[in-house]
Order: C-alpha cells, then structure tokens, then sequence
C-alpha cells in the first residue's frame, strides 16, 4: 500500500480525487439544500460536449470544456432567473444539447479514441500534471470562497429573506453555479462524467443525514467526500477498475452506514422525546 | 423631522400588471399601520415594495428621511407572509435567531449572541425553542421564531405580513401583545398587514384600506367605514351585515 502512494500517477490521482472531492463536498451542501442536485448531472453532460469539442480540434480539453460548460452553467441560471421554467427544465434542455453536440463532436473525429472513454468514465493513470495544477487552483478557489459561506447558506435556507436584507443573491447563483461547473470539469478525468453529479450529492447528502446544524453538515461533508476519493482510488488499482465507479461505490457505502447510523440515533432519540416520535 | 415612512405617488408593475397606482400615506414612530383589503389588492406587493425588493415604477418611498436603498438594512425587521425558510434545513431555531442580527448565517454563536436569541425568543413566548431542531417546528411556533428573528436586530421598522397566520387565537392576541410591547419600548413604526378587522381596530393607530391603490386611509375607526369598504370589496362582508345575495344561477 505504502509503495503504491509513492507512484507518481498514484500521487497525482490522489491530490486530484482527493482536493476535488473535497471542493465537492464543500459546494455539495448547497447543492443538496437548495434541491439542485440534478444541475451536476446537467454540467457533467455540457462538459462532455466541451471535451467532445477539444477532442476533435486536438487542444487541450480541460482549457476548452472549462468555458463550455461555464458557459452552460450560466446559461441554466439565466434561463431559471429571468423566465417561468423550473431549473430541472432549464438543466434539462441544456443537458441534451450538450450531450447531441458532443455526439457530433466526437462522431467526426477520423480516429478511435480511447480519450473519450477516460472522460466518460475516470481514469486514475490519466491525471496529468496540468491536470492538477487545475485541480489545485479549484481547491484554492474554493477556500477563497469560505468568508461567503454564511451568506449563502443564509440564501439557501431563506432567499427572501436574504433578497430583503440586500444581499446580492442572484449574483451569488452565478457564481455558484459557475465555481460548480468548473469543478465539474476539473474533476472529469478522475471520476469520469457519467458518475460525477454523484460527487456533489451524495457526501453532501450523507452528511446531512448526520448533523443539526449547518456548519457541522458542511465539515463532515467535506471530510466523506475527501475520504471516499481516497477509498475509491486506492479500490480503483487494486481492483483493476475504473476509478469514478470505485470512488462512487465507495460514496454509497458511506452514505449507507450514516443512514443506519441516522436510523439508529432517531430510535433512540425518539425514545427519549416524545415530539419527535 | 422626516416621517418614519414616507409614500408618494407609488406604482408598482409586475410585468404588464400594474400592481399598485399612486398609493400615498406616511407613518410617525409609534404608528401602527394596518395595511387591510382583499386579496390581490397589493398588500404584499407594498411590503415588498417598502423592503425594496420591487422597483417602484413611479414615485417613491422614503424611510427615516432617506431613500429606501440607502437606510441601513438591520434598522428594518420583516416577518414574511410565506415562510420561504427551507424546513430541511439542519438547524436549530437559535441559529434562524441569530441570522437575523448577522444578516448571514452562524456558523458558531458567541455567548453574547446566545443570549440576545434568548431574550429575543422570550419576548414572543417562544424561550422554550431555542435548541430545538427548525423541522420540529409547528406553524405557530415558526410565526414566533420569525417575529423574534426581526426583533433580534431591534429595528425602527418592522414589516409584518400576516404574521398571525397559522397561530391559534389565544396565541394570536398574545403575538399581538408581543408586538405592542417592543413598540411601547422602541417606538417603532410598525406596518402590518392583516385581514383580521378587529385587530386592526384593537391594535392599530392607523388602518390603510388598499385595492391596487389607496381606498382610505387614518383612524380605524374612519377608514374602515363601511362605504371604504364597499369601495374595496365591492360589499361590506357579513361581518357588517347580512350575506349579499346570490346571484341568479
């Protein structure tokens, strides 16, 4: 075990799935409270339509798939802010025009490639130096956001009364939704886009099962989210698996033992109160 | 001296519906304004109009002398007539408390924080409340929890919109004994919307009687005469007098 953290794509995996999972879990908790969590699917499938693109022009896929799916995650937000339609419409209607423009992208590339396939799946061998570079300015990113968790959960749990006490709200679901997409893409190569929307859900969602109060569901989400990446990479070698399966499964066998524990603890505190029984 | 709220001339439109047309009227630290008239008159529309969430498309609205974007947001306290607040969310009702003099949600409470939740939460009845989880809430109970989280901030306005709804009438004569009491302490001015005509008349010292605009406004006593509200509700209600007759089928 210990020789395997001293492989250098061992070392790369880990600093990304770990530093990612931890960004994700971080912007999970909001995600998850304000019931968005079909948005990370809705990203994951514009990120394919931006790496599918740089596929096809031969660039770099990270500096590509970064603007597309900004431009996808601002767009969702516009849509949901300035006309009638819910955001799983506006999640929806993007989500299948990015995955069509992807197919087309990727259907007119002359030559296979497995490329495509690490994207769409993870791969713990594929995380390249620019890789983590990108990784660890989103990690940098995401700290430099922690005076503004206050506000935002204050909007998340109560948007009106954030909008009356002048707090710039919509601006905040822009940049939200615009520091998740860029975490979304970021994360691709190790989680691989079909299963990534996970990374925001389910340590967020298993941490809420586990805490009273916000800042306590924050923190463990942050932590399971952490912990399962480093599970799942280790699983992902050993078991000759793609490492976004490995990472996830690892996710739900978190999320299930906070859900007996959460069981349990209810039972036994409904027990004690009789108006929570 | 400026008065406490000032409106003139106000409009307000949502999309292509004029909401509200010229609505006028002033309050004086110490006045309690109910805000009365049926629904879909404006009422809320005013309130939000007042918080300066809704664009006036004419006129304007002044609080403590100034423009309503320039008045310190902690010296308004506001009880929504939709609790919008997110029941799942994990808290307790002292976290929602302290939101309320933060403008941002605590991650820790100081024990100077604490104790202002707990006075705040005394002063509605609701002391009993602070460590209990927001799900447990009952609806009567979250009146009181918002009523103390606008009190925290112990502001010169206070903007309630309905904020009887739900409680039962014992607990509703005592929310508005709870509001009478930080009045009589801060000499605030409080605007309360309501559609409860004897509370407007036991606890108002000003009634606003609104249909899209103003239908009469002063002493409750004179502006809900039964001629202001024919001219709002089309009738007076049986409250005033027998049921109008129905129409021919």
């Amino acid at each position: 075990m210990l020789e395997l953290v001293t492989l250098g794509f061992m070392q790369r995996a880990l600093a990304a799935g770990v530093v990612t999972a931890a960004v994700a879990g971080y912007y999970g908790v909001f995600v998850v409270q304000r019931g968005m969590s079909f948005i990370g699917s809705g990203l994951a499938h514009a990120a394919f339509g931006g790496v599918a693109l740089a596929l096809l022009l031969g660039g770099e896929p990270l500096w590509i798939a970064v603007p597309f799916t900004v431009v996808a995650a601002l767009l969702i937000t516009w849509v949901r802010d300035r006309t009638e339609l819910s955001l799983d419409a506006a999640i929806g209607i993007l989500f299948a025009t990015a995955m069509a423009l992807g197919i087309i992208f990727i259907s007119r590339i002359p030559t296979y490639t497995t490329d495509a396939f690490t994207y769409l799946f993870g791969s713990i061998l594929s995380v390249t130096w620019t890789d983590l570079w990108a990784v660890l300015a989103v990690g940098v990113i995401a700290a430099a956001t922690l005076p503004l968790w206050g506000r935002w959960a204050y909007a998340t749990i109560d948007r009106e009364a954030a909008r009356a006490d002048r707090l710039p709200v919509r601006l905040d679901d822009y940049l939200l939704s615009v520091l998740i997409a860029v975490t979304i893409v970021v994360a691709a190569k190790v989680v691989g886009i079909v299963l990534i929307s996970a990374f925001l859900v389910i340590p967020a969602a298993s941490a809420r099962l586990l805490s009273r109060r916000f800042l306590a569901m924050t923190i463990i989400s942050v932590i399971l989210g952490a912990g399962t990446a480093a599970v799942g990479l280790f699983a992902s070698y050993f078991m000759d698996a793609p490492s976004g399966a490995t990472i996830i499964l690892a996710q739900t066998s978190a999320f299930i033992i906070c859900l007996a524990g959460a069981s349990l603890a209810g039972r036994r505190a409904a027990g004690k109160c009789p108006e929570c029984s | 001296m400026p008065e406490a709220v000032e409106v003139k001339g106000l409009g307000i439109q949502l999309g292509d519906y004029r909401a509200l047309t010229d609505v006028n009227f002033a309050a004086e630290p110490g006045d309690t304004v109910a805000i009365l008239g049926p629904n879909g008159a404006g009422k809320t529309v005013l309130i939000k109009a007042i918080l300066g969430i809704l664009p006036a498309a004419a006129g304007e609205v002044r609080l403590f002398g100034r423009p309503v974007s320039e008045v310190p947001p902690e010296w308004i306290g506001y009880v929504p007539q939709q609790k919008t607040l997110d029941r799942s969310f994990p808290a307790t009702t002292c976290d929602l408390v302290v939101s309320g003099k933060r403008r941002s949600w605590p991650g820790q409470i100081s024990s100077s924080e604490h104790k202002m939740a707990d006075k705040a939460l005394a002063a509605v009845g609701a002391g009993h409340l602070c460590h209990k989880p927001l799900s447990w809430l009952s609806g009567g109970e979250l009146e009181r929890v918002y009523l103390a989280r606008a009190l925290i901030r112990e502001p010169r306005l206070l903007l309630l919109d309905e904020p009887a709804t739900g409680i039962d009438i014992v607990g509703e004569d005592d929310m508005y004994c709870y509001i009478e009491d930080y009045q009589k302490r801060s000499e605030a001015v409080v605007l309360m919307v309501t559609h409860d005509w004897i509370a407007a008349h036991h606890h108002a010292s000003k009634a606003l009687l609104l249909n899209r605009g103003v239908i009469s406004f002063g002493a409750p006593e004179e502006s809900l005469s039964d001629e202001s509200m024919r001219a709002a509700f089309g009738h007076v209600g049986h409250i005033h007098g027998p049921c109008p007759e129905a129409p021919d089928a």
